[in-house]
């Protein structure tokens, strides 16, 4: 972790390094997301996933984001970190987390860190299927 | 000028970045860009959104882009 946070896209999530990741003497509250791959979507069965990134930005975005997240919520220590390449069912695919004094700072962090993630930063998501294969979102 | 795709803008055009060559006319702004792609490209009409980055940060429509600008096309993003 550089300084209060710790931002980065990787080939393989490690969920067993975060706790020590947002320990902090100040915290008194540690959340944490992660999100994983599931196995169906709308009843059809997802073989994996393919995320792929504009790192340079996603990592930009991600930063920002962190950085709006510590402001608002006074945290402690903040994690973003994502995963490209193929994702198979369960594998975890992103991991938030935030420390803070109390409890409701860092829930409320958490659910800011991965609802803004979703919308801003420049990730894509295809889903494999037996069949076919789609980019998530593309189309209305 | 180059351009970068990803997501399905890649599968759109094809490939992964291409070039306003030196003879045509590059778009000044982030609109023109966006109709010229619409225009050649009518899938990218059909997208839920479809944002420029310059330099690796979110443009505006009225934004100008010069030759040196990174630029890329971001379509609907979905991470997470």
């Amino acid at each position: 972790m550089k300084g209060n946070m710790s931002i980065e896209i990787v080939d393989v999530i490690d969920t067993s390094r975060v706790f020590a990741e947002l320990s902090d003497p100040r915290s008194g509250g540690i959340c944490v997301f992660v999100g994983a791959v599931r196995e169906f979507t709308e009843n059809e069965e997802v073989l994996s996933l393919e995320f792929e990134t504009y790192k340079v930005m996603a990592l930009k975005e991600m930063k920002k984001i962190a950085l709006e997240a510590i402001e608002k919520w006074k945290l402690n220590k903040v994690v973003i970190r994502h995963a490209v390449g193929v994702k198979n069912v369960e594998e975890p695919v992103v991991i938030v987390g935030a420390s803070s004094a109390h409890r409701d700072a860092c829930f409320n962090a958490c659910r800011y860190l991965i609802d803004t993630l979703k919308e801003r930063v420049p990730i894509w998501k295809k889903e494999m299927f037996t069949n076919k294969s789609v980019w998530v979102s593309a189309h209305p | 000028m180059e351009v970068l795709l990803f997501g399905i803008a890649k599968d759109i055009v094809g490939k992964g970045s291409f070039r306003f060559s030196a003879d045509e006319q590059a778009p000044a702004s982030v609109s023109e860009l966006k109709d010229r792609l619409k225009g050649s490209f009518p899938e990218f009409g059909k997208l839920t959104s479809l944002a420029v980055a310059v330099n690796s940060a979110y443009a505006e429509d009225g934004d100008r882009l010069n030759e040196s600008d990174e630029i890329a096309i971001i379509p609907p993003v979905s991470g997470g």
